[in-house]
């Protein structure tokens, strides 16, 4: 029998404020086990939670690039449960009222087809404490606890590992691009857990549902789910019951163990936090966060394509980092589809390289957008000729400055003056009779000669797709 | 001088600005009083005497410099109920659990008071974690009504109570989640403020129940009360659910107070009620009566749901509590059961030797409300029964100034006396509803109760709608006025 899988991703989402979720202590890593703690994030008698406004107003955004319903009355519930990770031993979560609701991401699956994935619901919670196990102890550092944290719920749309992947992508890359999260793995800025059952192809009712936890990389969480569902169908093969379960991901052994049956599964008791008031979001309070929204990647590709006239793949590649697509926008400003794909072109080759080379960020360069949309238009009047295009690019990439400045003072402008274009040509051809020949001969080849004749004559200020042509006319003529 | 001790806030306060006396002088007369009596009444649990002698030499000092610009309660000695943290005392809200701890920050309320120059070193007795009606449920000590040592002084505030009720304070921090305040100042001749919830904050005071509890004063006089609520009340940046609600001056609200015109409604289901004492009964009727005689319309008013209210708290209160009290897990601080050799022993372990019989029994109600399949049956309905109790108050306050009801059902009664915790539990009976609601209400001393010999004080109660407690002061001390002839 065939099976197909029916896969959820519960994926949680350290967001980027500069304060904790309910008190005042900085978002900071790198200290000190304990050092950046507070009454309130310690669980001290008598502190109580004030909510960060800064928490809503990046899930709300991000909820808003979702294409999520933004819920203007959300409210706050406590998770109740005991663990040392948990200093209050309950979490302050929302469970049936959160921020936002359904909304949906599009992903790309290998064969290049599109497909939609629903989104659930969005909900904001606080981050648990980090425990550290050593030889004959545990410790718990307090330090992450009360992170802000946001956790995107999806439906069960997705069918196999490769399309979880691609819907993490998909998440990351937005989230990254609307400046929510830096969605950093390795620091666990964004963590996934899974829920995965198999069906018989053909059949509507879902298969028993296993939840599979502590996968810390994209890599880690397509092998649970490749395990898993490998697993499921032996089960399935030899008549062995799947149980309702969560089970652990072990990344040395590679494979999945049982941590808790349904019968264990904790109670929460969840119930409203009497500590805080919904959270009340005005029509204008909605739309003022929604003007601060980038232009979705999906939606700035296809105008790039359109506006700059750019290839599709170019257009994929500039605005898979925000810094470069707003970095070619700027710098395409005010040119025509013409010029701003030549400036495309350019980014893509050789500004690309040079950030490869020198290991900086379009950012980080001294370059900048209007000193590298100048280069290209110099090029294109045809004012500096390509090698000397290339020549000055790295040097303005290094150092910064003005092209056109630069230009006029060393001299550099190409010489396009055709009667000395002439001279050259015809010095040139003077100096080689038996270069000449060879041509004659056949050996057409020999035309490329002359122009780097040329070139040496005018101190490279002649444009060779100018005098290319001027050579093999007089040569013809000959 | 030697008696000191006696004043109230606003006599210690002209005392101090006249310079009759030093805070120093007024401070250690509560400490020799508390020396004197305290053995036999078991009000404190901690004084840092020291510390609390260096706060009026303080005091004293910045007098000379600010004179009549000095704060309100510069020099005055203030107890604290053992739940609300100040920074460097002990806080162990009468449980086993928390002994040894020590806070390391100050309450929001602690702020404001020592901001207007209050002397704060004495912590006194409760029920442990304010889950009680006697304060027999402290599990560090027994506390006796300063009018009959044989007695109760009421709960959870009781240490507050009889430390003021005794003189062995000048004035006290109570808190009030279901009558806290109210019933032991009843119990204790003292006038006892619960304000509106949300009126104060609730930072740095140690959770029961986060949806009903209140810090308020528990004075010698309605004037105290006021003087006292002055400092207390207002938003707070670290309380969610403080609104910023302008803060009235309560002291002057009391200039000319008089019940003369004012509407004062007596709820039906209250008067309806079996079983409360015929002292308290000719207390309350007298109390009627003689406002009636300053002038006061009575009206009677109904409360339809006020016989669920005892069943809702009895859910809303536990349930919240059951996480309120989780993180007194030994994990961070307080007791550590020594035979923890896992995380779940760790728990069970150190919560089954620290907490007392009460709030074991608390946090077992609140667990099983809340769990999966009994939530919308408790909790749920609850909820919506509190809202139902919450609009009949808002009705009633629609024709009426204020309620006149009793306090509490019975005098204190005997140490020992009540084992059963139901019939604990109806000592809260007429305070609950109002605490349901979020209103204000105050307890204000009406006479005495000729009970099996004793003279047993007896107070009554007073409720406005929430965010009026200028009014309720000015009722209140109307009513002073008259008992006091």
């Amino acid at each position: 029998m065939e099976f197909e899988n029916t896969i959820g991703l519960e994926t949680h989402v350290q967001l980027k404020t500069r304060t904790k979720m309910f008190c005042s202590c900085l978002l900071k890593t790198g200290c000190e086990p304990n050092t950046n703690v507070c009454p309130v994030c310690l669980g001290y008698p008598g502190a109580l939670p004030v909510m960060n406004r800064e928490a809503v107003k990046l899930t709300v955004m991000s909820g808003l690039m979702l294409g999520c319903e933004i819920n203007r009355h959300a409210t706050f519930d406590r998770k109740n449960y005991f663990y040392p990770d948990m200093a209050k031993d309950y979490q302050i979560s929302e469970n049936g009222n959160p921020l936002c609701l359904g909304g949906g991401v599009e992903i790309t699956r290998t064969d290049g087809s599109k497909k939609f994935i629903r989104i659930n619901h969005i909900h904001l919670e606080e981050d648990a404490a980090k425990i550290n196990h050593y030889a004959a102890h545990s410790g718990v550092d307090f330090n992450r606890g009360g992170t802000p944290l946001m956790e995107i719920v999806s439906e069960p749309d997705l069918s196999s590992a490769d399309e979880a992947i691609a819907y993490l992508t998909a998440l990351k890359e937005m989230l990254i691009y609307a400046g929510v999260s830096d969605c950093n793995l390795e620091e666990g800025n964004m963590r996934s857990d899974v829920n995965i059952s198999i069906r018989p192809v053909g059949e509507t009712k879902l298969g028993t549902k296993v939840e599979i936890k502590n996968m810390n990389s994209f890599k880690g969480i397509h092998a649970a789910l490749e395990y898993e569902a490998r697993r499921q169908r032996e089960c399935m093969a030899h008549s062995i019951p799947i149980v309702q379960e969560t089970r652990r991901w072990d990344g040395e052994a590679l494979e999945t163990a049982s941590m808790r049956s349904k019968e264990n599964a904790h109670d929460y008791r969840y119930f409203p936090e009497p500590d805080l008031v919904p959270v009340a979001l005005s029509e204008e309070q909605i739309a003022e966060w929604k003007a601060l929204l980038p232009e979705k990647p999906e939606l700035r590709r296809a105008r790039m394509v359109e506006q700059y006239g750019i290839a599709e793949y170019d257009a994929e590649v500039l605005s898979q980092q925000k810094e470069n697509a707003d970095y070619f926008e700027a710098a395409a400003k005010g040119l025509d589809r013409k010029v701003a794909k030549q400036l495309c072109n350019l980014y893509m080759s050789d500004v690309m390289a040079l950030m490869n080379a020198t290991g900086k960020s379009i950012g980080e360069c001294a370059m900048r957008p209007e000193a590298l949309r100048a280069l290209v238009v110099l090029a294109a009047q045809g004012t500096i000729n390509g090698p000397t295009l290339k020549e000055l690019l790295p040097e303005i990439f290094e150092k910064g400055g003005d092209p056109e400045a630069i230009v006029k003072e060393r001299g550099l402008g190409a010489v396009n003056d055709a009667s000395a274009l002439e001279a050259f040509v015809d010095q040139a051809i003077a100096a080689n009779p038996n270069v000449v020949a060879d041509y004659k001969a056949g050996k057409k080849a020999a035309a490329g000669f002359f122009v780097g004749q040329v070139m040496k004559l005018s101190k490279g200020k002649a444009d060779p797709k100018t005098v290319g042509p001027m050579i093999a006319k007089k040569l013809s003529a000959m | 001088m030697s008696e000191l001790y006696k004043l109230g806030i606003k006599e210690a306060a002209e005392g101090l600005a006249a310079g009759a006396f030093s805070s120093v002088e007024l401070t250690q007369a509560v400490i020799d009083r508390v020396h004197e009596k305290d053995g036999e009444i078991g009000a404190y649990l901690t004084f840092d005497e020291e510390g609390a002698l260096a706060a009026a030499e303080a005091a004293d000092e910045k007098r000379l410099g600010q004179g009549a610009q000095s704060p309100s309660l510069l020099g005055i000695p203030v107890a604290i109920k053992d739940l609300i943290n100040v920074k460097g005392q002990p806080c162990t809200c009468a449980s086993k659990i928390l002994k040894g701890y020590v806070s390391p920050y100050d309450a929001t309320v602690i702020r404001n008071l020592k901001a207007a120059g209050a002397v704060c070193a004495g912590r006194v007795n409760m029920d442990e974690f304010a889950m009680g009606s006697s304060t027999e449920n402290s599990g560090l000590g027994v506390t006796h009504n300063p009018y009959d040592l044989s007695r109760v002084p009421g709960g959870s505030s009781g240490g507050s109570a009889a430390a003021v009720g005794g003189d062995l304070a000048i004035a006290a921090l109570g808190t009030d989640t279901g009558g806290s305040i109210r019933q032991p100042a009843s119990f204790c001749n003292i006038v006892g403020l619960k304000p509106s919830y949300g009126r104060v904050s609730r930072y740095g005071v140690t959770a029961f129940a986060s949806s009903l509890d209140q810090v308020g004063p528990m004075t010698k006089s309605v004037e105290d009360a006021a003087m006292l609520l002055q400092v207390l009340a207002g938003h707070d940046e670290m309380d969610g659910t403080t609104p910023k609600e302008s803060v009235p001056d309560y002291v002057k609200a009391l200039e000319g107070a008089s019940l003369k015109g004012v509407k004062l409604g007596l709820p039906k289901e209250y008067y309806e009620v079996s079983g409360v004492d015929p002292e308290v009964k000719r207390i309350t009727d007298e109390a009627i009566k003689s406002c009636e005689a300053a002038g006061a319309e009575l009206v009677e008013v109904s409360l339809p749901h006020t016989e669920y209210a005892m069943a809702v708290y009895y859910i809303v209160a536990p349930a919240e509590a059951s996480a309120n009290l989780a993180r007194f897990d030994g994990v961070r601080y307080g007791h550590r059961s020594e035979r923890s050799d896992d995380v779940f022993n760790l728990y069970a372990r150190s919560r089954a030797e620290g907490f007392g019989p009460e709030v074991k029994r608390r946090i077992i109600m609140g667990t099983y409300v809340l769990s999966s399949g009994y939530y919308d049956a408790y909790y749920g309905r609850a909820s919506k029964v509190r809202t139902l109790i919450r609009r009949d108050f808002e009705t009633a306050f629609q024709k009426v100034d204020a309620l006149l009801t009793p306090v509490a059902p019975t005098p204190a009664f005997r140490i020992g006396e009540v084992q059963d915790p139901l019939t604990m539990y109806l000592n809260d009976l007429f305070t609950i509803p109002g605490s349901l609601a979020g209103n204000c209400s105050i307890s204000v001393p009406a006479g005495f109760a000729a009970t099996e010999g004793a003279k047993l004080p007896v107070g009554v109660q007073f409720i406005c709608d929430a965010y009026r407690e200028e009014k309720l002061l000015a009722v209140g001390m109307a009513f002073e006025t008259i008992v006091r002839g």
